[in-house]
């Protein structure tokens, strides 16, 4: 590292302290560039595959309410995959690229969608705790560093407050409903609550990302912080709805003011990262077939732009 | 790698009369009007605009941060370009 080099990363380290955010144009570590294209890139493909397993019950909502909603909510998914993408794209990487290592499996995305959304209910359950897991993560990672991608949480923080209250009110609805509806409510909650503590990922002491990550301020707060955020909120709204969550550990500490929990299962964790999970295979399938078959209506459109630019020539 | 996915361009959007535009992110289309109708789709789904603005990415010239001194510190020093600068004669109105 020459001088110069020196002065600058004391610079950058020196507005990252009083907060000032980096933005595009501003020099940056290349470590810190590297580390914010491979969270931001990842972000936008758990919002651009989070799409399938909600998608896969459009057809079968249960109301034309209920598929307005979700029509909304997953056009709103659609719109968070692209924010992230452009915020990503700010630090030298193309869309292109991107798509290339989501298709090569070089880029992973939140483990949480490679579950499956077997029946009605698991949708409320995809609204209230993955939504609600996804936002204490997003809220935190509004004072991010990084100019575009602080914007770009914002914004779809501003958006997701929708999301977790759609959710909760169909899994109200059906907690309230018949013994049958009851059941179906609780048994989502089983499956999706161990997986939706997973989201944050490892425990702080097993995270080797972290250290740059905080020190650069691209997360605010680690891992096990923002777990417990969310443990310590959602309880209560299970207990108003009268469903039960799926961890015999769960108790108050009065001396800490949290909630302690069971341990999780991290060999399962591990297993749906490297693509042992029940829908990975599925779900980078359906995104290349998707891909595929919209190739088509890129050609013609970057055809009909050609022609355009020809006639405007004439 | 193969370029696929349009141009990128920069949105602005006029949230109400008589505001100025501003900036709300990029999109990808690859003419003028994918990029107002994308722009639309992507920035303004609850009601946030009734303008929208779309400008090719790269025919925006931006100014360098290392810039930053020479531009903008001739700008700071001169507080008589402001209002507070001057003094009033005790009783004088609507000044
Ligand atoms: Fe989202
Ligand atoms: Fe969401």
């Amino acid at each position: 590292m020459n001088m110069n080099e020196e002065e600058l990363l004391r610079n950058f380290e020196e507005k990252i302290d009083v907060d000032q955010k980096i933005e595009p144009r501003d020099w940056m570590p290349e470590a810190y560039r590297k580390h914010l294209i491979r969270q931001i890139s990842q972000h936008a493909h758990s919002e651009v595959i989070g799409m399938q397993p909600e998608g896969n019950w459009i057809n079968r909502a249960p109301s034309l309410r209920a598929k307005m909603v979700l029509l909304a909510k997953i056009q709103d998914e659609a719109g968070h995959g692209l924010y992230l993408y452009s915020a990503a794209e700010t630090l030298g990487i193309s869309r292109e690229e991107m798509l290339d290592q989501l298709h090569t499996l070089k880029a992973k995305y939140s483990n949480i969608f490679n579950y499956p959304t077997l029946t009605w209910a698991d949708i409320g359950a995809v609204g209230w705790l993955v939504d609600g897991a996804a936002i204490v993560n997003q809220v935190s990672l509004q004072r991010t560093s990084y100019g575009p991608y602080s914007r770009g949480m914002i914004r779809i923080c501003k958006e997701e407050s929708f999301h977790q209250r759609q959710g909760y009110e169909i899994m109200a609805q059906m907690a309230q409903g018949t013994p049958e509806q009851k059941e179906m409510a609780q048994d989502a909650l089983n499956r999706f609550w161990w997986p939706s503590m997973m989201m944050f990922g490892p425990h702080d002491s097993n995270s080797p990302n972290t250290g740059n990550a905080l020190r650069w301020r691209i997360k605010r707060e680690s891992n096990d912080t923002l777990r417990q955020r969310f443990i310590d909120k959602t309880v209560q709204q299970a207990n108003v709805i009268g469903l039960t969550i799926p961890d015999p550990d769960l108790k108050w500490n009065e001396e800490r003011g949290h909630y302690d929990f069971g341990e999780i299962n991290w060999e399962e964790f591990y297993a749906v990262i490297n693509g042992n999970g029940p829908c990975n295979k599925e779900r980078i399938d359906h995104h290349k077939k998707a891909h595929e078959e919209g190739r088509w209506v890129r050609e013609a459109a970057l055809a009909y732009a050609e022609k355009q630019k020809q006639e405007t020539l004439v | 790698m193969e370029h696929t996915q349009g141009k990128l361009w920069e949105v602005f959007i006029q949230s109400k009369n008589n505001l100025p535009y501003k900036h709300a992110g990029s999109i990808h289309a690859t003419d003028k009007e994918m990029a107002i109708q994308n722009a639309r789709d992507l920035y303004t789904r609850r009601g946030e605009g009734r303008g929208i603005w779309v400008v090719p990415s790269d025919c925006i010239v931006a100014s360098n941060p290392e810039d930053e001194e020479s531009l903008f510190d001739p700008g700071v020093d001169k507080i008589y370009r402001h209002p507070t600068f001057y003094h009033m004669p005790d009783g004088a109105e609507n000044i």
